[in-house]
């Protein structure tokens, strides 16, 4: 996904004028060509996350369109405030795009870990969140929203489905239709839960945008009354939200995805996930419990 | 009763109607405030997309009134908008909401956030070629906060010389955190920088005027909090009170 962030922001600068692109000193040689072609829009702005959050929104007031680049945690914990308030708050539009979500920087410990971003973020009104299965996924996205006046997320995974999943822009998509439960796979989990229900009786959604939330298609999805929402970040972080639009039925909830506790163990993602449950296996596991309950 | 003194009793039976404000912060910053919308964003940006516009970041937001009251003497907010000042309806808040008032820049209030948008706000006019000049006011207690100092960093090594930042220097801070010499750390940064007394409209206007090419400018404005009524100067049990009736009569009979 990073190499095709780096072709898609060259290709943004190119058609425009309008678009800047700022890093956290991170990506800077991924995004070499851009900085030869377009000097005077391309900033390696340094290691002060929460200014360069609030330099970009000033851009934003002069008519510009800034895209943010970090590692997650800098830019959505640290600069928080920065996004909620200088964009949010004043309702301009930029992007910010991460990589290091989760657990994908597993052996460098939990101060590069970023379960909690999606949460924080669905706490800013209006704010769009990308959570792209794909660089092709994360490329659609980009070309159709970064130009909008939103604050919008794009947070990339080192995790990547097989195929992409392109359909109608922010829309979620019926992968497989059951009649015991719904499951619900969020970004980069897509492969893990298709392997998880082969053979089993239930419906798959797949979500590559968390905010707008597409309720429509769950509520037209959810004739058995159980969900399973499977997610790439803190679980039950998708649940307040989804229970909102499922307020009028009466629906079992259950999610997986990262245990909220810090994670002191390095290694790699893969063994985490092992851990946590977060494997074809355990998925299964879950969805047996659930259809048995 | 002079034009500076009309506007400090607004400020007042303001912040006495709502029973909210800044009132000493406010007037610390009302003469440079009234220099600069009188000459250097004389018909305010307004969110302009006039590439020759400068522009104005009351990166202090808290000290709003005084906005407020320049804005009023401009006919850009009416009397009757003046003195809803924080009331439910209102327009007008306790801190600046670029949406809802012509002539804020920027929302600010939590402190910190106004000079980093003035820097981003500086190379989107350069980007754009706009002759425009951005001016961010910040407090000295702002200054305590990193990203000020992130800010610091950032201006003069992009070479702003279209940003200038003036700081209302009224020793807020000092019960705190002492801040030293500001003009001392603003050049180490590598800003061009003079001292005045923010008071004196005379000096004020000759330092909004200074530029130096491909260099960021601050003016560290030495000021008096409560400045121009005199049982509010320098008396911190005004911070963030608001006069009652009987004080607010006292008050508007105890200006300069």
């Amino acid at each position: 996904m990073r190499k095709e962030f780096a072709t898609i922001m060259e290709s943004e600068l190119s058609l425009n004028p309008a678009s800047t692109l700022l890093l956290g000193d991170i990506g800077v040689f991924g995004h070499r060509e851009s900085f030869k072609k377009f000097p005077n829009r391309v900033f390696n702005i340094g290691i002060l996350e929460q200014s360069m959050v609030s330099l970009a929104a000033g851009m934003a007031m002069g008519g510009l369109k800034p895209t943010i680049h970090t590692i997650a945690p800098f830019l959505i914990e640290r600069a928080f405030e920065q996004i909620k308030i200088d964009f949010g708050y004043q309702s301009l539009g930029g992007n910010i795009v991460t990589v290091g979500a989760s657990l994908d920087y597993a052996a460098l410990g939990a101060t590069h870990h970023c379960p909690g971003d999606v949460g924080m973020m669905l706490n800013i009104p209006g704010a769009e969140i990308f959570v792209p299965g794909t660089a092709a996924e994360f490329s659609d996205q980009f070309s159709q929203s970064s130009r909008n006046e939103k604050i919008s997320y794009f947070r990339l995974s080192e995790k990547s489905n097989k195929k992409s999943n392109i359909t109608s822009f922010q829309n979620g998509t019926v992968v497989k239709k059951g009649k015991k439960l719904t499951v619900i796979a969020i970004g980069p989990m897509l492969d893990i839960v298709l392997a998880a229900t082969e053979n089993l009786d239930v419906t798959i959604l797949y979500y590559n945008c968390v905010s707008p939330f597409d309720s429509e298609l769950l509520r037209k999805n959810m004739e058995s009354g159980n969900l399973l929402i499977v997610e790439p970040f803190y679980e039950n972080t998708m649940a307040p939200l989804i229970q909102k639009h499922l307020s009028d039925r009466r629906v079992m909830t259950c999610s997986k995805g990262i245990p909220r506790k810090f994670v002191t163990k390095y290694g790699k993602t893969d063994e985490h996930y092992e851990e946590f449950g977060l494997t074809s296996h355990g998925i299964r596991n879950e969805i047996q419990r659930m259809m048995s309950a | 009763m002079t034009t500076l003194n009309k506007l400090r009793s607004n400020i007042l039976k303001a912040a006495s109607m709502s029973g909210e404000g800044h009132v000493p912060s406010a007037l610390s910053i009302l003469d440079i405030l009234y220099v600069i919308y009188d000459e250097f964003v004389p018909n305010g940006a307004f969110h302009s997309t006039d590439n020759l516009d400068n522009r104005f970041i009351l990166s202090k937001g808290h000290a709003s009134l005084a906005l407020y009251a320049v804005l009023n003497h401009h006919g850009k907010i009416s009397d009757e908008e003046l003195f809803s000042f924080a009331m439910y309806e209102s327009n007008l808040g306790g801190h600046p909401d670029r949406n809802k008032i012509a002539g804020v820049e920027s929302s600010t209030g939590s402190l910190g956030h106004g000079l980093p948008q003035g820097i981003g706000l500086a190379m989107a006019l350069r980007i754009k070629e706009s002759l425009g000049h951005i001016y961010v006011l910040i407090g000295d207690g702002e200054a305590n906060e990193g990203t000020i100092w992130e800010s610091a960093l950032l201006a003069p090594h992009h070479k702003l010389g279209n940003l200038t930042c003036i700081v209302d220097n009224n020793l807020s801070s000092e019960r705190a955190l002492s801040m030293g010499k500001f003009s001392e750390k603003f050049a180490a940064f590598g800003w061009k920088t003079i001292e005045i007394d923010g008071h004196d409209h005379i000096a004020i206007r000759d330092a909004l005027k200074m530029r130096e090419s491909g260099r960021p400018i601050a003016i560290i404005a030495n000021t008096v909090k409560g400045y121009g009524v005199l049982s509010m100067e320098s008396n911190p049990e005004w911070h963030h009170r608001s006069p009652n009736p009987d004080e607010l009569q006292f008050l508007l009979g105890d200006m300069r």
